[in-house]
Order: structure tokens, then C-alpha cells, then sequence
């Protein structure tokens, strides 16, 4: 069965703490991150407990697949150290909570999920979904709820998770593309490591665009035009997939800037940042990140999560660039009008 | 009859006057939950003479007048108690003049916020009036007559503060200008340097004179306009986060609200807070500001920002705000009523108490909604419920919860807004004896007769 288990040994044996060493909103020395680490798995007190912003980057930065950001998560939620105020997790788990308002599509066998993101039943449509849609669904009843990793609230996902999942396999589906990092990574590794039988193959939406993209080849155009690409933090539970992004740039003749923030490097949207920790932070971080998509000749700024679109967008605009998600940007290289545009 | 509806439609002409049923019941009743009754007569002057030739019909007759603007007061204030002549001001919808730079404008007495809106957009682009959260079409003189609120309320107190001049036709017929306009033709001050006659009118309710114009003040309509939402679950703590939002003197508008649907928005209280700038340099100046007051609440997690969605924020942006009508739907059959004390901002988590206790015991849906008045000098705490018109026994719960309201309100130290006849009978009851008298005094004197808008106001 998958796992999301953290080894102190692997820790211990560590020789580059890059984990911690890496974030960018930490402030450690090497020597420090094996006895803090290890104090955290002992269940012990943690200024790392206190201080993590829930980037996710960690998960990443960890070479050794030893998920320390689900060890910090699991354990802020034993200690009870909440990461948001109590009411921003509240409105959270509320807005989360299934209420039978969901909307399916004509369910084949395979289907898109939509989460519980409005912004995809707009912008999901053209030739790149002709063969899926209008086979979708849309609702708190398929809506993966692992936002609440931010809020260190894992009790909520593992209680609402199962059902998630039963509501899925009732619908008979065998394939399911999840236009969400975070819902691929619910059903492609938390679920099992929650030991939930997961009746379907999760497909992450990069894929799919990939291989859509190259079945209508003939069709694209290129765009020739310079991206920056927002990377969110959810893409860090499955990382393998962010490798498409350069792939999907590639096919559609869009020159991805080479700019200090990105891949590994990339910095948060600053949503969270505001709702967490106030103006500083997320303001702080969004001036370093628009800067350095300025500062590389971007003329679009690329987004795969809608939420990192609602927080940037408007501030992409101000920058001169133009805010697009990547269906959209998909989309206009094969000629369709972006939702932006409409 | 037939001889006062002839000379009715001698003053304004025969298409303007109607004692005709259709009309008739319409003008009997309000959109709220008091009771009809039937006027006699409903006339729509066109000039302040014609008002004043009204005036001087009725005086002469003994008949009741009440004036209407677009009756939306929701209590009962243009239900005509003793018949009469419902004069409706609607006709009277001219904007008279605007001075740029003094910053005021001069309109008919039935000239309607979303006309005065529409008309500073398109010619006047720099200056804005205080929109009150009303339907368009309510009027200016009738939110000023109720000492209503709107958008600028924050900044510059009661709607009725930002009033720079008055005419009225008094009971007695004559025509009056109060304030600068008495003696300049600038209508910039409704007072002062002069001693201050525009309390003998606002706040009455037409007992004591129409208003034929009114001249208000005008502020700086800045080029952008953004909203930040302030979410708590600790309504003690709201009062002490108000305080310290208005020590900014940042916001253009801070309103609090809590509601238990849609699911957003239940177990929390939401402050929301409208700031405007020329730039985008002074607009996040002035959220960094506002941000930052409240830092320790986030730092405690006793309250955060939340994001608001692009698609959410015209919804918070509108102006007047319409999400109103869609609450007043919630129970289907479109019933809205609301009780609107004026009180200290301390009072918020007791209201909010009383509130979710009143929804419990009737089993009501509810919206409590809050807008701060001044720099945290008071509040107008909405006790809205919902209902459906088809369902008696709900609107029959509806009345008790808000009259259990009207107590809960004199027991905190809350005064009424535009209240119902039996809360204007509660207020005189608890009223300065001293304070009573002068009002006695004033209107004995400005209406002997006691025909302006009987069972309003009866000190007499």
C-alpha cells in the first residue's frame, strides 16, 4: 500500500536537510533541520510547527520520499496548532461541506472532474474536450477537500475523503481526469495512503492536454509568445507531473521565460499567505514574484490552479501581463477564444 | 368628495389626482408588514407651488396629507393611518444644479438616488453622493427625512448630515428655505453659521412640512473602488476590531454581517470594508493601513481576511447593494422585513445574541447586518427577517420576533430608525419629559390642525 510515512532514520541519515534548508519562508540552519525533524516525528514542540506556511515545497524538496509536509501537517493537527484563524477554517470546511448541489454531466466512463471550481464549467470546452464532454462532474460531493493540508485539518479529510470516493465508484467510472493538482493527488496517493480503495485511474489534466495536444497537431498554431507559469502549490504532491508544463509549452510555441521563481523554485500565489498571516507576506511575495516575471519579459502569466488565478490575476494585469489559465492558453493555440477574451 | 378631487385636479391637472380603487391600493400599504389603509385621494404635484396649493386645501379642509416618496421605508411611514391625500413626489424629480467645486447639489423633493447616481456618472464624474442601500428608486428627501445611511456614512455621519439646504412647504402654506439658501442663493450649509431650522424637519416624517428641494452635499468619487472582507468567529471582539478599522480613517465604508446561509458565511462575522483611491498607489497604501490594524486579531487567529473571489466581489461592490432582494427570496414569497436601531457599536455581540435567539424561537431565517455610523460613534444593527407573503402564520412570527425587537432595543439604550407608529409611542413613552415638551411645542406650532401625516410623531 502507498504510504505517506516519515522515517527518522531516512532523517537522520539525510546529509543535505534539504526539506527545510530549501524553504523559502523558513528561516533554519542546516544543523538545525534533523533535530527538528526528529523532534516533530517524536511528537515533540517545534518552532517548524509554529512557522510553516503550508507552501507544500518541502514534499518536494525532500529527495529521499520521506513526506515531511504531511509529517508537520499530521502533527500540528494531533497538537492542535492551528495554521489559519479559526474562522477562515471554518468558512473553509463549511464551503467544503456536501449539500447535493452537485452537477453531473453525461457520465460515460470516462469523466472530467471539476472539483468544487466553478471556473472550469466556463472554461472546459472546444476541441480539447470534444471526446469528454459533456461527461463531467461538479460539486462538494467530488471535491477532494485536500485544501484543508493549509488549514492542518487532516481529520476532515479523512472523513470526508471516503465518501468522496463512494460517490465516484457509483458512478461506475473507470477513468477520471482531474482538472486539479490537489484532487489527483487525493485519489493518486493520499487516498491510499489512507488505505481508501480508489475504484478508478486518476489521470492528471496535464496529461491529458499533452496527449490531446499532439492528436491535434495539425491544428495548433504556434503562439510565440513569452510565459511565466504560476506554479501552485498543490503540483508539489505530484511533482512528475509538473514536468508537463515545458512539454505542453513546447507543442504550443510558447516560450517559457527562464526565470529565478519557477520549477522547484516557484513561489506561492500568496492566498493562503493573506488569509494566514496578514498583508506582509503575501504582499512581500507576490512584488518578488510579479517582479521576476517582468523582469523576464513575460507577456502571459500562466496559471494551472484557479485560485492562484483569483489571487494574481488582477495583479498579472496591473504588471502589463495577461493572466490565462492553461486550458485557456491551450485553447488559443488552437485558435478558440480564450474565457478571458469572451 | 367629488368637489375636493375637482380642485385636486384644478391644481395639478386631471391625469395627476385619482380616487379610483387601483390607485387607491396601491397608496394603502407599504412593502413591510404593517397594515394598510386606504387614502382618499392620491396627487402628484410637479412644482413646490402646486405642493403648496395641496397644503393650503387640506388646511383649509382639515384633511390628512401624506407625503411619499417611493415608500420604501418598509414600517409603515407613507401608510396614510387617517386617509387623506397621499401627495406622491415622484413628478417632482428635477436636479436643479450642481456646484462642482462647493461640492453640492440641489434636487426636487422627489428626485430618486438612482437618479442623482446616474446623472453625477455621466456629467459630474469626480463627485459622488452617499448611496444608501435602498432600491434606485428610493428618493433623497425621504432618506434624509429618516436620517438614512449610505455608502459615505462612515465617513460623514446620518445621510441627513450631508444635507446643505432645504425648501419646505409648511402645514401653514408658506414656502421656506432653510439654512444658507434663506439668505444666499449658495445652498451650502443647512445651519450653521444661522441657528440650525433642518431638525425641525428631518427625522419628522412629514408631520411638520414637505420638503419641496434639498440641497446635499457632495464628496470625491475616487477612480477605484476595492472590498476586503474581515472574518471572525468571535463576535465580542467585533466592537474593538471596529474601533481600530475607523482609527485608520481609511475605509470609505464599513458594514458587519453574520447569517447562517449560504454556508460561507455561517458561524462567522463578516466586516466588510470598502476602500477607494486615485491610484493603485493609494488604494493599497489604504489596505496595508487597514490590513495592518488588524494584525494582532490574525496573529491571534481570532479573525482573517478571506479571499474574495473575482466573481464574488461585484456582488460586495454593487451600489446600492442588491444581494438584499435575493435574502428577502430565501423563504420564496419575496417578504423582507427589517428592524434598524441606531446603537453603540459596543452592542454588537448582544444584537447578534438577540437575533440567532429571536430566528430560533420563530423559526425565522434571518440576516444581521450592520453598518458603522461615523468613526465608530454608533451603528444601525439590521434585525432582517425573512418571510413568505402567502404564509400568514410566518409573517404573523415575523411581527412577533420584531416586536420582541423593539423591547430587546430601548433595554440595550438603542433609539429606533424610521420607526413604526408603536415604536414611536414606545420612544415618547421613555422620552425626556422636558425633550418631549419641545417637540410638543414645535409641532402644536408648525401644525395646529394636526394634518400632516397623522398618527406620525403624535405629541400633540
Amino acid at each position: 500500500m502507498y504510504k505517506l510515512h516519515f522515517d527518522e532514520n531516512i532523517c537522520k541519515k539525510c546529509p543535505t536537510g534539504d526539506c527545510l534548508i530549501k524553504c523559502q519562508y523558513l528561516d533554519i540552519e542546516k544543523n538545525q533541520v534533523k533535530d527538528e525533524m526528529v523532534k516533530i516525528a517524536q511528537g515533540k514542540d517545534s518552532f517548524v510547527l509554529e512557522q510553516c506556511v503550508t507552501c507544500y515545497g518541502c514534499e518536494e524538496y525532500c529527495r529521499r520520499g520521506n513526506h515531511p509536509f504531511y509529517l508537520i501537517t499530521e502533527k500540528r493537527d494531533e497538537k492542535g496548532i492551528l495554521t489559519s484563524p479559526r474562522a477562515i477554517t471554518k468558512q473553509w470546511i463549511n464551503i467544503g461541506e456536501p449539500r447535493g448541489k452537485y452537477q453531473l454531466g453525461e457520465i460515460k466512463e470516462k469523466i472530467l472532474s471539476f472539483g468544487f471550481m466553478p471556473e472550469f464549467l466556463d472554461m472546459v470546452k472546444g476541441k480539447l474536450f470534444e471526446d469528454l464532454m459533456p461527461s463531467y462532474v461538479f460539486g462538494q460531493e467530488f471535491f477532494c477537500n485536500v485544501v484543508y493540508l493549509h488549514f492542518a485539518n487532516t481529520q476532515i479529510i479523512k472523513q470526508r475523503l471516503p465518501m468522496v470516493v463512494e460517490n465516484f465508484r457509483k458512478l461506475g467510472v473507470e477513468e477520471v481526469v482531474f482538472m486539479h493538482d490537489e484532487c489527483y493527488g487525493a485519489f493518486s496517493s493520499l487516498a491510499p495512503a489512507y488505505g481508501i480503495e480508489v475504484p478508478f485511474k486518476p489521470i492528471h489534466y496535464f496529461e491529458y492536454l499533452y496527449q490531446r495536444l499532439k492528436d491535434l497537431a495539425s491544428d495548433i498554431k504556434p503562439l510565440n509568445i513569452n510565459v511565466a507559469y504560476q506554479r501552485p502549490c498543490s503540483s508539489r504532491l505530484s511533482p512528475d507531473k509538473h514536468r508537463y508544463v515545458p512539454k505542453i509549452m513546447n507543442l504550443i510555441g510558447a516560450n517559457l521565460v527562464e526565470r529565478e521563481y519557477q520549477d522547484e523554485n516557484a513561489l506561492c500565489c500568496g492566498g493562503i499567505f493573506a488569509m494566514d498571516y496578514g498583508y506582509s507576506l503575501a504582499h512581500d511575495v507576490q512584488e518578488k514574484n510579479l517582479e521576476d516575471m517582468v523582469a523576464h519579459g513575460a507577456e502571459y502569466c500562466v496559471f494551472n490552479c484557479p485560485a492562484c488565478q483569483n489571487t494574481l490575476g488582477e495583479k498579472v494585469r496591473k504588471r502589463g501581463l495577461k493572466p490565462i489559465h492553461m486550458v485557456d492558453l491551450c485553447r488559443m493555440a488552437l485558435g478558440e477564444t480564450p474565457k478571458m477574451e469572451e | 368628495m367629488k368637489d375636493i378631487l375637482n380642485r385636486l385636479a384644478e391644481i395639478v391637472g386631471e391625469e395627476h389626482v385619482s380616487n379610483q380603487p387601483e390607485e387607491i391600493f396601491y397608496y394603502a400599504r407599504d412593502p413591510g408588514l404593517m397594515p394598510p389603509h386606504n387614502p382618499d385621494y392620491v396627487v402628484l404635484p410637479r412644482t413646490s407651488e402646486q405642493v403648496q396649493k395641496i397644503v393650503l386645501l387640506a388646511k383649509e379642509e382639515k384633511i390628512p396629507l401624506v407625503p411619499m416618496g417611493a415608500g420604501m421605508a418598509l414600517t409603515g411611514l407613507i401608510i396614510p393611518l387617517k386617509g387623506g391625500i397621499v401627495i406622491d413626489m415622484k413628478r417632482m424629480n428635477r436636479i436643479l444644479e450642481v456646484n462642482e467645486k462647493a461640492r453640492y447639489a440641489i434636487v426636487e423633493g422627489g428626485t430618486s438616488q438612482g437618479a442623482l447616481k446616474a446623472y453625477l456618472e455621466k456629467h459630474y464624474p469626480r463627485l459622488r453622493h452617499s448611496v444608501p442601500d435602498a432600491p434606485a428608486t428610493a428618493t433623497i428627501a425621504a432618506n434624509v427625512v429618516i436620517h438614512g445611511q449610505g455608502r459615505l456614512t462612515q465617513q460623514y455621519g446620518f445621510n441627513s448630515d450631508m444635507v446643505s439646504g432645504l425648501e419646505v412647504v409648511l402645514p401653514s402654506g408658506k414656502i421656506c428655505k432653510i439654512g444658507s439658501s434663506s439668505l444666499s442663493s449658495a445652498w451650502f450649509s443647512k445651519g450653521a453659521p444661522l441657528p440650525d431650522l433642518s431638525g425641525l424637519f428631518l427625522g419628522w416624517f412629514g408631520t411638520t412640512g414637505i420638503i419641496t428641494k434639498v440641497a446635499l452635499k457632495l464628496y470625491p468619487r475616487k477612480r477605484f473602488r476595492d472590498v476586503d472582507v474581515f472574518v471572525t468567529d468571535s463576535e465580542e471582539l467585533v466592537p474593538e476590531m471596529v474601533y481600530e478599522l475607523t482609527h485608520t480613517e481609511m475605509a470609505e465604508d464599513i458594514n458587519v454581517f453574520s447569517q447562517p446561509l449560504p454556508m460561507i458565511f455561517k458561524d462567522n462575522h463578516h466586516i466588510t470594508i470598502f476602500i477607494t483611491g486615485d491610484t493603485d498607489e493609494e488604494l493599497e497604501f489604504k489596505r496595508k493601513m487597514i490590513w495592518d490594524a488588524l494584525d494582532p486579531y490574525i496573529k491571534s487567529k481570532d479573525g482573517g481576511f478571506m479571499g474574495v473571489p473575482p466573481t464574488m466581489k461585484p456582488t460586495f461592490l454593487d451600489m446600492p447593494q442588491r444581494s438584499v432582494s435575493r435574502f428577502a427570496d430565501v423563504k420564496k414569497g419575496g417578504g423582507f422585513e427589517y428592524s434598524g436601531p441606531i446603537i453603540l457599536v459596543e452592542k454588537y455581540p448582544q444584537c447578534t445574541g438577540k437575533i440567532r435567539e429571536l430566528a430560533s424561537k420563530y423559526d425565522l431565517a434571518y440576516s444581521a447586518m450592520a453598518r458603522i455610523i461615523g468613526r465608530g460613534h454608533c451603528m444601525m444593527f439590521g434585525f432582517a427577517f425573512t418571510f413568505n407573503r402567502s404564509d400568514p402564520g410566518m409573517m404573523e412570527r415575523t411581527r412577533k420576533a420584531l416586536s420582541e425587537v423593539s423591547e430587546f432595543v430601548l433595554e440595550m439604550g438603542g433609539v429606533f430608525w424610521k420607526p413604526t407608529v408603536d415604536e414611536q409611542k414606545m420612544a415618547l413613552n421613555k422620552m425626556d419629559p422636558n425633550t418631549l415638551s419641545i417637540l410638543r411645542m414645535i409641532k402644536e406650532n408648525l401644525d395646529p390642525y394636526g394634518i400632516m401625516n397623522p398618527g406620525n410623531w403624535e405629541v400633540a
